[in-house]
């Protein structure tokens, strides 16, 4: 299961909205062995496409050596699809590559850069298989 | 010439469970060479026969080695190489 707050929510919605039709993407961090979503950091695309997400190399390094020093782990990592459900795709699972993250994929397929109601569903990806769990989401 | 390599979680069950080991080289392919002596199967989780394998990002200190020498990048004592997964999908 995933318990995060409805601002983390909030903030990873507003940025799929900002960048569609592109794929958004990003990371929560939180405490090594808390399992709780704190930091919010969203990415940038390098891959800047519809269809593909990528972190940028020289982000992704600093991303790490800052969860590193901050003694935190990519609690969350999040990405978007614009014209597909929030489902992990057959890409999404071949480069998986954190076994303990949730991997939260939001659709924005129905409102585009639009308000309105959003699909956003976790998953655990292990070894190739992927796993939905429940979502809770809490006010603080 | 040792020098240090982070491992990356996904790769750890390969070194027991250890996040920094200690390799040898003076390349960055002699490291990859040295670091499957030790801990075997884990070459083939960084290169193919094309060399580094796409969504694998090898850093020796703060630089993305595919913009230094690619597998050909020198190495140098006390130098440090991080080896992170890409963080993509589709």
């Amino acid at each position: 299961m995933l318990e995060i707050t409805q601002a983390l929510v909030d903030a990873m919605v507003a940025h799929a909205r900002a960048d569609h039709p592109d794929e958004a993407c990003g990371v929560i961090a939180g405490p090594e062995g808390s399992d709780r979503p704190t930091r919010f950091i969203p990415m940038t695309n390098a891959a800047r496409s519809p269809t593909f997400y990528e972190f940028d190399t020289t982000d992704l390094l600093r991303l790490y050596r800052d969860m590193d020093d901050r003694d935190e782990v990519p609690v969350v990592i999040y990405h978007s699809h614009t014209a597909t459900e929030a489902y992990p795709s057959r890409t999404d699972i071949a480069y998986a590559s954190e076994p303990e993250a949730h991997y939260v994929l939001v659709s924005t397929r129905e409102t585009g850069t639009e308000d309105g109601p959003y699909e956003l569903r976790s998953f655990r990806i292990v070894d190739g298989a992927v796993t939905e769990e429940p979502v809770t989401v809490v006010p603080e | 010439m040792p020098v240090e390599v982070r491992i990356p979680t996904i790769l750890r069950p390969y070194t027991g469970g250890e996040k920094i080991v200690a390799a040898e080289g003076s390349s960055l392919e002699g490291v990859v060479k040295d670091l499957d002596a030790r801990y075997p199967g884990i070459g083939e989780r960084l290169i193919d026969e094309s060399g580094l394998r796409r969504f694998i990002n090898v850093y020796l200190n703060d630089e993305d080695v595919r913009f230094l020498d690619g597998l050909g990048t020198p190495v140098a004592d006390a130098d440090s190489i991080t080896i992170l997964p890409a963080v993509a999908g589709g």
